[in-house]
């Protein structure tokens, strides 16, 4: 066992692990927060994607002993009641149906928005090749990322 | 008072999205209960193998390990084989038990068990169990399975036919393609696929001696089908004492239909040790063990007379049913595929003739469209290939073979009977939107420049809402296929909908609100949605084959008519009025020409359940239950059109546009089935152009991982450009059909159509899918090589 200390969502943590848990795992298993999800075993489908230290991250992909010191953000810090732009925005168009790739996919967008504040429609769809989607065809998520893209500069 | 805009028909952004979006969803793996213990699976690594022996010695002597259970075991224990369910004449079921007895005939079947205090641990116990195997021949292609001398998979199924199965006229389809001016033949493989839910399968169980009752939480599309099966034929758990709850669920595309032995296992193992028992796939172990999709190997005959009509239509398939039959397995190339043959189209004789062969991979069951892809992509590929031949431009040919409108409903020469259609309005409107007219002058001109434009059409039919029980029960059904809606309105005018269809991503928890709301005048707001829960829903078949509207919707459109009317009667008994002087608009009864004497919804509601003053011979409170049982199949369709550019010096295909067309009656929320229609295309177009299952020859899955199976992602597709033709079904109140699968039976053929018309200039007239960039490029050098 190892232990490693972060920050997740504005809270600092200490936990002891194996030094092979994943940083999901960790996120998920033992702070319970479940928004995270695990969709594969090769970093394809990006339904782990989380920020660390500012940027988008595969979270099945890090080991929780890398993430030692950092800042994380998983869905569930991005805002509580869903009220951030990319949130509203993947309701208001209809980016997401079972809602499994949600979290990961909101995360990839927020990360591309953060680098590209106004980003074209093959920029979006580029960005997020590491996001997998079954249920939409992606069609309503770019058009989710693109409104939030638009409320965001107007604020 | 101003009349209510109408729910039914309106976009309402989703109720269900808040949770999603904050990622307070609720999937199984989500859900721990205390002193759970966690499994993982030991799964053959052979194509085919004998297993003489397992030694879990070192894996139990590992702290923390709990048990080991093999098939034997479960067998010992009385544990059945998990049965399909739907049988034909003839046919041999090889039985399927949870983990291997003796023989293991894909790579994954489970042959073992271990839980263990965390996955982590589970997994590397797993992985110190020692099974010794004979490794024997596998046999993994459909055609090559029926060849003499092949490896048997089951003894009782001889030659690996599991049956055959044949439906039309073989004599006069045999005369009119003997006498037809042209015939035009096509070979086509209709590839495996691997269905690929973001969710990976999951399941809890939990065993409560106290009262020995039994708990599972699973990734189901149908969790009242999982408890029957499981519990009478399986498990042998009185159903009363078992409950199913499937939570959210992360998408499922009939992957999450069937009983997986996972499931059963983790049940038989939660009540042997007393503990609850955690299941979670890892991606690879659902690569290796969710049932696949399509696998056809078909020949088509399509025979023409002199004016380009159609006058006969013969196909032979062989449908690769893999190691086992799963649950809907033997429906799914017979009846949800030969049924569909005659398309849009006037065909006077069609004969279609099935061969169901066992090989040595994962079961092959229904994915997204079931049978219906399958037959849409024999008929519009071939149509195109005979377009070729004909000299007929592709629209052109379609429309002069369309059913007459007049000719409605029109029987089929493959048993169906079409309620209503007009198609000719669906095709004229992909044809505007897309401009086809300029288009090919412009595929010309690029042409010119060495650019490889391509336009592809599908026109597509499909029989979903599934579906009339007494039919699907003279055809071999075990179970009927209604569907039960209850609505329960509360004392203070909110109403419970409990329903048997189940939401894994349709948005139920919105259109079913928005049916109520649209009902009873009140706001979707005060409607809550229950589904997913056997300890819930008086019982329910679930959700597959575009069915949820039709069928589950309907069942609720009935009760809601039945509450209407008791509200009524005690509005009328209140007001005193004759109850056929009293109407109700807008959420309140009130008496025809004189509105001002009027009670709302809620007044009634609450005495209902006062019960101080209603009719005396009237029982107390206000809900309804109804098992709706459809009279008829829904029959959406439409056109749709593709249109791509592929580069010749490297065989890259850029899907440019996509266009389509549907007819699904009248839509509820056309937000939501638009979303349907574009995940829906996603998949098809994905198929055409880049997924495909491969097996080596002694049974290994090539393709195994999402690293070399090749999902679509959002830089491969454009936006989608969608329009509807409403022809309301007449088989159901609402008059809707289903959208769920529309997309991608449409858009497979429509994308690999586009391809081979974009490579016709290289004297291309087919390719097999999936049509990547090895595959074009090669045969581009091939067509080149032979000029």
């Amino acid at each position: 066992m190892a232990q490693v200390q972060l920050t997740v969502n504005g809270r600092a943590i200490s936990r002891d692990v194996e030094p092979r848990t994943l940083l999901v795992h960790l996120l998920r298993d033992a702070l319970g927060l479940t928004g995270t999800h695990v969709g594969c075993d090769t970093s394809q489908c990006g339904a782990c994607t989380v920020h660390m230290d500012g940027r988008g991250v595969k979270s099945c992909t890090v080991l929780a002993m890398q993430a030692d010191g950092s800042t994380v953000t998983t869905i569930e810090g991005l805002s509580t009641d869903g009220s951030h732009a990319l949130q509203r925005a993947f309701k208001e168009e209809h980016g997401l149906q079972c809602g499994f790739c949600t979290p990961g996919m909101i995360m990839s967008a927020a990360d591309l928005l953060a680098r590209n504040a106004n980003p074209t429609e093959h920029e979006i769809r580029e960005a997020l090749e590491g996001n997998l989607c079954r249920c939409t065809g992606y069609h309503n998520i770019v058009k989710a990322v693109q409104t939030a893209a638009r409320t965001m500069q107007n604020a | 008072m101003a009349t209510a805009a109408p729910m039914i028909g309106a976009s309402i952004k989703r109720k269900e999205d808040g949770r999603f979006i904050t990622g307070r969803g609720k999937y199984t793996d989500d859900i721990n209960l205390a002193g759970q213990v966690h499994a993982a699976f030991v799964r053959s690594p052979y194509g085919s193998a004998k297993v003489n022996g397992i030694d879990a010695s070192a894996a139990l002597a590992m702290p923390g390990v709990h048990a080991v259970y093999t098939g034997a075991d479960l067998k010992a224990a009385g544990v059945n084989p998990i049965p399909p369910g739907w049988l034909h004449a003839g046919i041999q079921i090889g039985d399927r038990y949870p983990m291997a007895v003796g023989t293991a005939r894909f790579v994954g079947e489970p042959v073992a068990v271990v839980v263990a205090d965390s996955a982590a641990l589970a997994r590397d116990a797993a992985d110190a169990i020692v099974v010794d195997y004979d490794e024997l021949p596998a046999v993994t292609d459909g055609p090559t399975a029926l060849s003499a001398g092949a490896p048997q998979v089951h003894a009782n199924a001889t030659g690996n036919v599991a049956f055959n199965w044949q439906l039309g006229d073989a004599d006069g389809t045999d005369a009119a393609i003997k006498g037809a001016k042209t015939v035009v033949r096509q070979h086509l493989i209709n590839q495996r696929l691997i269905p690929n839910a973001i969710e990976p399968r999951a399941c809890v169980a939990h065993h409560d001696s106290a009262n020995d009752e039994l708990t599972l939480y699973v990734t189901s599309q149908n969790p009242h089908v999982h408890r029957l099966i499981m519990g009478a034929f399986v498990l042998g758990i009185p159903e009363q004492r078992f409950r199913v709850v499937a939570p959210d669920v992360g998408g499922g595309f009939g992957s999450k239909i069937f009983i997986y032995p996972e499931e059963v296992v983790a049940c038989w193992v939660s009540k042997a040790i007393g503990k609850p028992v955690k299941w979670t796939a890892t991606r690879s172990e659902s690569f290796l063990s969710d049932s696949h999709g399509r696998v056809h190997d078909t020949d088509v005959e399509m025979a023409f007379d002199g004016n380009g009509r159609i006058v006969g239509l013969r196909v032979n398939t062989v449908a690769n049913v893999g190691a086992y039959f799963t649950l809907f397995a033997p429906a799914v190339p017979t009846y949800l595929y030969g049924t569909l043959l005659s398309g849009q189209y006037d065909i006077p004789v069609i004969h279609v003739k099935v061969t169901a062969v066992y090989t040595n991979t994962v079961p092959v069951d229904a994915y997204r469209g079931a049978g219906r892809p399958e037959a849409t992509y024999a008929l519009e590929r071939t149509l195109d290939v005979a377009a070729g031949q004909l000299g007929v431009d592709p629209a052109e040919l379609r429309r002069r073979n369309f059913i007459a409108p007049t000719k409605f409903p029109y029987q089929t020469a493959v048993a169906l009977q079409y309620d209503s259609g007009n198609y000719e309005p669906a095709l004229d409107r992909a044809l505007t939107m897309v401009n086809y007219a300029q288009l090919r002058k412009d595929q010309a001109a690029a042409r010119a420049q060495g650019r490889y434009i391509g336009i592809g059409l599908s026109a597509y039919i499909e029989a979903c809402g599934l579906a009339p029980s007494h039919v699907v029960g003279s055809l071999g059904a075990q179970a009927g296929l209604y569907e039960s809606g209850t609505i329960r309105v509360h004392p203070t005018g909110k109403v419970t909908v409990l329903t048997g269809s189940h939401s894994h991503g349709q948005g139920h928890e919105t259109t079913f609100s928005q049916i109520v709301a649209h009902e009873l005048g009140c706001s979707v707001d005060d409607v809550d949605v229950v589904h997913g829960d056997t300890s819930k829903i008086p019982f329910g078949m679930g959700t597959y084959g575009s069915r949820s509207g039709a069928v589950g919707g309907s069942a609720l459109f009935l009760s809601l008519q039945k509450v209407k009317e008791k509200g009524r009667l005690i509005a009328a008994h209140q007001l005193e009025a004759a109850a056929a002087d009293v109407d109700f608009a807008d959420g309140k009864y009130f008496v025809k020409g004189s509105p001002s004497r009027s009670k709302s919804f809620g007044d009634v509601a609450l005495a209902a359940y006062l019960a101080h003053n209603i009719p005396s011979d009237m029982e107390p409170g206000l809900d309804s239950t109804t098992f709706f049982n459809p009279g008829n199949f829904v029959y959406p369709f439409g056109t749709h059109v593709a249109v791509v550019e592929v580069d010749a010096d490297t065989g890259h295909v850029t899907v440019q546009r996509y266009v389509a067309v549907d007819d699904f009656g009248n839509v509820i929320n056309p937000m939501i089935v638009d979303g349907q229609l574009h995940g829906g295309i996603a998949q098809g177009v994905a198929q055409a152009l880049w997924e495909g299952g491969v097996y080596d020859s002694n049974g290994q899955l090539l393709t195994g991982s999402m690293m070399n199976y090749a999902l679509p992602k959002a830089e491969f597709l454009p936006m989608f450009e969608t329009d509807r033709t409403v022809t309301p079904s007449p088989v159901n109140p609402l008059g809707v059909k289903g959208a769920g699968e529309a997309g991608t039976i449409a858009s497979t053929a429509a994308a690999a159509n586009a391809v081979i018309d974009a490579l016709s200039p290289f004297g291309i007239t087919h390719l097999d899918m999936p049509l990547t960039p090895a595959t074009i490029w090669g045969a581009i050098q091939q067509a080149k090589g032979g000029k």
